[in-house]
């Protein structure tokens, strides 16, 4: 079975790995590297559970083999808190009660954190486009809207403040 | 820093954090990190894959099982097959509904994508490399797909393992595709009252058979350990509890040796209620080989295999008087419960708690029957974010409210006000049985009605109508009943419908509680804690809560048919109010006055006319230290709450859409929804649960459905066709609330998850036809995809 | 759901894959976008024992002018197109497009490329290509094609392009200023495929259709390039009568299967009623109101 290395950056961290051809990227992320924020809901690209960013574009890992991935630059929802300080959008989420069950929740951080780098001041109906390839049973999206509004608004804040 | 200060009253009850407080979530610091513990996230040493070989067919014999190009395959350890089940008794299972169930399939498909062997491999590709190698061979026989045939003489028979038995498990039947027969109510009052009625309606009206869908499919870790002989099985289990129960009666292991863990959930929604075929088989495996084996569905094998919900087929009939004062309900449904009878509803409930029929009206008399029978469909027959079949009686009763209204020439909600329970009638004795707790109708509709300026929007929708534009409004008016539930009334394989709650206090003043139910998303490790903090006096944020762990957890039924807290949350009240009166022991002991000169307040005991108290801490300490003679040390009980009765959540919802008549799409402008929940323990959470709620009743009314062609294929069993609405399709809701506490739950509460599914999907329903009212259109069939609103906008020429 | 096994190239240069096409033949798979192709290797229904990845193929992406041409690399994503200023202002009817294409993740993948070779007819740029006359650049050892979108498909996911050859590109010609396009497209939710979609260009002199094209997604075995429907708009004001007539021709043309998007009644009246609303729309582009 052809197994090759590969090398890439996953969430600022150097990393070396072997896989084989046929790895998709999230079972490498979940199984070989044990990052398992990153979910797996319908396996055929619908439902968004394993967005993560690869070289500052968010993509469904499920759908991409990790090969393919070989020296990109990788951030997972693992990737988002600066040490113990929450990211505003993981602050956004919890204080807007944007997420219940979790499940779709670290792909939706994902895809909502490169969202607002695509468009820093999104209107309600840009934040519902932008995370309609993430679905979520639970919440109805209205507090997942809200929760992107609350981090959109306090990192412009901050940089306003700058 | 200064020196602390007395806190005032309002200051203390504020820092508990309990009943009534939009609390944060507990559970979300560590799901927003990424650091839920869902099932697929378990990894045990040695851990194996199971995958699944499926039927191709829909109905057929298998003539022969070919494994030995699989077991040829690298990594691939073993193929199971019926045949190796069967001298351990596991290749069938009996089911919650008292039938039985295929493991894997014994000698014949019953479904497509049936389970028939299961392939077990060092990794999840192997095993599906092992799969394909798999070969089986068949003997196809005519499919039974459409249930209004399965009773016809000449119909293909579905259970030959069953065919000649008089009953399966649910009382008399007469044909071999039959399960079951159930009547309730008076049969010929009901009659009469009709044929004496001014006014009769009519209507066939179909339930389709969906799916709950959770994000995350359902699947297990099973790990035998050989050295002590104790099964330990993670998994995506609603009632862990249960399944322990039924893992040891069909194994024959002591219970005390089984181990069920229910890690986090990523949505239940019914789906993950029933015992499946990939449980058994995993813990099997486990047992065989030695090593975890761990086995998760694909969403293909969700779709199609594991708990449908729905597929009633109803003719319901309303007689009144010309003025549309409902005068009696009838009530025909025909059940497809697929090729198992693995429906999960209390036993003795055959079609659930269907005869809740008559809604929010005053019916003087009533009669339902339902008859249940096998098709070659998948098995199940879940209640999708429901109570046992609450949800389909809730659609018959308000859509045939909605017909009456348009014959009688009565105004929708008008007519609903005419007919509701009035509020001095509670408790309330419905004709079909129940007995309602509490409520106040009229007070939800009036208030939705002023909200969204009704008389308005009738106006508006007048004024469009002449310019030849659909709009629709829609009014929902339902009750549900919930929390199953007594137990005189309700048992799952025996076990009383109870739920538990054990708590332990800390000498230092906090608290660690276990229940016998488990959260897929509700927040329970939030809500529960506000119970106690309220009972006890002590910060939510210092109190633990636990489920899922069958170890450690007291036993209970589980999270289903909003039970949770009717049942559960009464017990960890009740739990608290034993601890609270052993406190006042020890207060009383420590204080040196007697138990009657305490009172309670807030967070502490007070002596009665005095400044003295002592607080939930500081007799926590005590409790540890310093009890008085004959009072044991400690502090810490368990409760189980058997309730009196069930609860009956109501609201009132109004929709208004707007269609486009050329294409059929339907633009919901806007959802009103007034939830009555009782007493609200955390408002934020109640406004999720209404959100998500709702979200999944626009999902059911306008795009699930789970399809199969005449030859039994399923249809669209993926995400690309199955309907989960994305945020931009899905509507922004407004909500609202009226408070009417349950007077037999100890804090009044009532349930609320599943209130916005059960009222949300007719409101969308009785929105979409009232577009079409002025047309003489009085049903058009769910869910309505733009194809279907189309086809009624061509036969009335208005897309011209 | 895994994929099964296969050797895994990721050549540099478009002759690498050329080469590597030559020896294989029908044993690779080209993969660009892969969200076509994965999710069918992830239920083995495409096994193919190569897989050469042209993702680090820089000469294969990217969108520019050249002379009277717009050539659109073949794999150049979705999300490339949105951003295109180029296309904004030259060929807005693909940016428009790719938009109601799939969803934002899927779209920083999906490819162009992918998206007109693949053959499925519910893609929705080749009934684009088709109504701006696009040209498909197809290579292989023996040398380069240049095959018109309107000629390129044969059925469900068969087209002229050989086992050995390589989409490169895509020529568009470059769409005269004051042409108006729209595409208009209906289906259940976001990630769908069309239930029916049109696209139109249409280019007005004096008063009436100097010039127009009319081509539609999903309602046949291949992207439909209708003549008829465009006949039914030159030389009018493209007036009720004439976009009513345009319709009926889109709805002769459509011969779409019932699925769960529809009956075949429906998905027939929605081609016309697409076509309609593209046509309205393009002609408001065209004269600027």
């Amino acid at each position: 079975m052809s197994s090759q290395k590969i090398s890439l950056t996953i969430n600022g961290e150097a990393v070396e790995a072997e896989v084989e051809a046929r790895t998709l990227l999230i079972h490498f992320l979940r199984e070989q590297r044990n990052l398992t924020g990153p979910h797996i809901g319908c396996e055929t690209s619908h439902c968004g559970a394993c967005t993560v960013d690869l070289n500052g574009k968010s993509v469904k890992s499920c759908t991409i083999f990790a090969v393919q991935a070989d020296g990109g630059e990788l951030l997972t929802v693992e990737g988002l808190a600066n040490g113990a300080e929450l990211h505003p959008l993981q602050e956004g989420f919890y204080e807007s009660h944007g997420l219940q069950c979790g499940y779709c929740t670290p792909g939706m951080l994902t895809r909502a954190y490169r969202l607002l780098q695509e468009n820093p001041d999104p209107s309600d109906d840009e934040i519902r486009i932008g995370i309609s390839g993430n679905l979520c049973r639970c919440t109805g999206y209205q507090n997942i809207v809200k929760a992107v509004r609350y981090a959109a608004d306090k990192i412009n804040q901050a940089e306003g403040a700058d | 820093m200064s020196e602390a200060r007395e806190l005032t009253l309002e200051e203390r009850e504020a820092s508990i954090g309990g009943i009534g407080t939009a609390r944060k979530r507990k559970e979300d610091a560590r799901f927003i990190r990424g650091q839920g513990n869902y099932v697929d996230d378990i990894k045990l040493p040695g851990m194996l894959h199971g995958d699944f070989v499926r039927s191709a067919h829909a109905h057929a014999l298998i003539k022969s099982i070919s494994t030995e190009a699989a077991l040829e395959v690298p990594g691939v350890l073993a193929v199971v097959t019926a045949k190796d089940l069967e001298p351990l008794g596991l290749h069938w299972m009996p089911t919650l509904a008292g039938d039985k169930a295929a493991v894997l399939a014994d000698k014949k498909v019953h479904f497509q994508n049936q389970e028939i062997a299961f392939v077990v491999a060092t990794d999840r590709y192997a095993a599906m490399d092992g799969v394909q190698k798999v070969e089986v061979e068949y003997e196809a026989l005519p499919p039974l797909i459409d249930p209004t045939t399965a009773l016809d003489d000449d119909a293909p028979i579905i259970r030959d393992d069953v065919a000649s038995n008089d009953e399966v498990g649910q009382g008399p039947r007469h044909h071999p595709n039959h399960i079951f027969e159930w009547n309730v109510g008076d049969k010929e009052a009901t009659d009469a009252a009709f044929a004496a009625a001014e006014i009769t309606i009519r209507e066939k009206i179909a339930y389709p058979r969906c799916h709950p869908s959770p994000l995350e499919t359902c699947g297990c870790v099973a790990s035998m350990d050989a050295t002590n002989g104790k099964l330990t099985v993670y998994g995506t289990f609603q009632a862990p509890h249960v399944v322990r129960t039924v893992v040891s009666l069909i194994t024959s292991l002591a219970e005390s040796n089984i181990r069920i863990v229910s890690p986090d959930i990523g949505g239940g929604f019914g789906n993950k209620v029933g015992a499946y075929p990939g449980y058994i088989c995993a813990a099997a495996a486990s047992i065989v080989t030695g090593h975890p084996v761990k086995w998760i569905e694909s969403r293909i094998d969700n779709l199609s295999t594991t708990a449908f919900a729905r597929d009633y087929h109803m003719v319901g009939e309303l007689a009144a008087d010309k003025d549309g004062k409902i005068l009696a309900v009838r009530a025909e449904v025909l059940a497809d419960h697929g090729a198992f009878n693995t429906h999960a509803q209390p036993m003795k409930w055959p079609a659930g708690l269907f005869n809740i029929l008559t809604g929010s009206y005053d019916i003087p008399v009533g009669h339902v029957s339902v008859n249940g029978v096998y098709t070659n469909k998948a098995p199940g027959g879940v209640a999708y974010r429901c109570s046992f079949r609450v949800t389909e009686a809730a659609y018959l009763i308000e859509r045939l409210v909605d017909v009456l209204a348009q014959q009688t020439e009565v105004d929708k909600a008008e007519i609903r006000l005419r007919n509701f329970v009035q509020p001095a009638q509670f408790p309330y004795k419905s004709c079909l049985g129940w007995e309602y707790d509490s409520g106040d109708y009229p007070t939800a509709l009036k208030k939705v009605m002023a909200a969204v300026d009704y008389a308005g929007l009738r106006k508006e929708q007048a004024a469009k109508r002449a310019a030849g534009e659909l709009m629709g409004i829609g009014v929902s008016t339902f009750t549900e009943i919930v929390g199953a539930g007594p137990v005189r009334n309700c048992d799952i394989v025996g076990l009383g419908m109870f739920d538990s709650c054990e708590i332990r206090v800390h000498p230092t003043g906090s608290v660690i509680a276990r229940l016998g139910t488990k959260s897929q998303g509700q927040g329970h490790e939030t809500t529960f804690a506000q119970i106690i903090a309220t009972e006890l006096g002590i910060p939510s944020d210092n109190i633990v809560i636990e489920e899922g762990d069958t170890d450690t957890a007291p036993y209970g039924l589980g999270t289903y048919g909003s039970r949770s807290t009717p049942v559960a949350g009464a017990a960890a009240a009740r739990a608290a109010r034993k601890i609270r009166e052993k406190a006042k022991q020890i207060a009383a002991h420590v204080l040196e006055v007697s138990e009657q000169d305490l009172e309670w307040e807030v967070d502490r005991f007070k002596v009665a006319g005095s400044d003295v108290s002592m607080t939930m801490k500081a007799i926590a300490m005590a409790a540890y230290s310093n009890v008085p003679e004959g009072l044991e040390h400690g502090l810490e009980t368990a409760a189980y709450y058997d309730p009196p009765n069930f609860t009956y959540p109501f609201g009132a919802y109004i929709c208004v859409v707007d269609i486009d008549r050329f294409t059929g799409d339907v633009k919901v402008r806007r959802f009103y929804a007034l939830d009555d929940c009782g007493t609200r323990i955390n408002p934020m959470v109640i406004d999720g649960q209404i959100h998500g709620g709702l979200a999944e009743a626009f999902a059911i009314a306008m795009g699930q459905e789970i399809i199969y062609d005449e030859t039994g294929n399923i249809l669209g069993a993926s995400l690309m066709d199955y309907f989960l609405p994305s945020a931009v399709e899905t509507p922004t809701w407004e909500t609202d609330f009226t408070v009417t506490p349950c007077p037999h739950h100890p804090i009044g509460a009532k349930g609320i998850g599943e209130s916005p599914n059960v009222g949300g999907v007719p409101a969308f329903s009785n929105a979409i036809i009232d577009a079409f009212a002025h047309h003489g259109v009085r049903h058009m069939s769910m869910p309505h995809t733009q194809s279907k609103v189309w086809q009624t906008l061509n036969e009335l020429g208005l897309n011209k | 759901m895994t994929p099964g096994v296969f050797e895994y190239h990721r050549p540099k240069a478009v002759d690498e894959v050329l080469a590597l096409l030559g020896q294989l033949g029908d044993d690779a798979k080209v993969l660009a976008g892969g969200h076509s192709l994965v999710p069918m290797m992830k239920l083995r229904l495409a096994e193919p024992a190569h897989l050469i990845d042209i993702n680090a193929i820089d000469a294969l992406r990217g969108i520019r002018q050249d002379g009277a041409a717009i050539i659109i690399g073949a794999a150049t994503t979705q999300a490339e197109v949105i951003a295109s200023d180029l296309l904004v202002a030259k060929c807005s009817i693909l940016p428009e497009a790719a938009a109601q294409i799939a969803d934002p993740q899927v779209r920083n993948c999906a490819t162009v490329g992918g998206n007109c070779a693949n053959g499925d007819p519910g893609n929705d740029d080749p009934a684009i290509m088709m109504a701006l006359d696009a040209s498909y650049v197809l290579r292989s050892q023996g040398g380069e094609r240049q095959v018109a979108a309107r000629d390129f498909y044969e059925g469900v996911y068969a087209t002229v392009l050989a086992d050995n050859e390589l989409l490169t590109e895509i020529r568009i010609p470059t769409p005269a200023a004051g042409v108006g396009m729209s595409y208009q497209k209906i289906k259940r939710k976001v990630g769908d495929y069309a239930i029916a979609a049109a696209a139109v260009t249409l280019a007005m002199a004096d008063g009436r259709c100097a010039d127009a094209a009319i081509a539609l997604t999903n309602v046949g075995d291949t992207a439909l390039f209708s003549s008829a429907a465009a006949d039914a708009i030159k030389g009018t004001s493209v007036d009720a009568a004439a976009i009513d007539a345009a319709a009926q021709a889109a709805m002769a043309a459509a011969a779409p299967a019932e699925d769960l998007r529809g009956t075949v009644a429906y998905r027939t009246a929605m081609a016309g009623q697409m076509t309609r609303r593209a046509i309205v729309q393009a002609l408001s582009r065209a004269t600027g109101s």
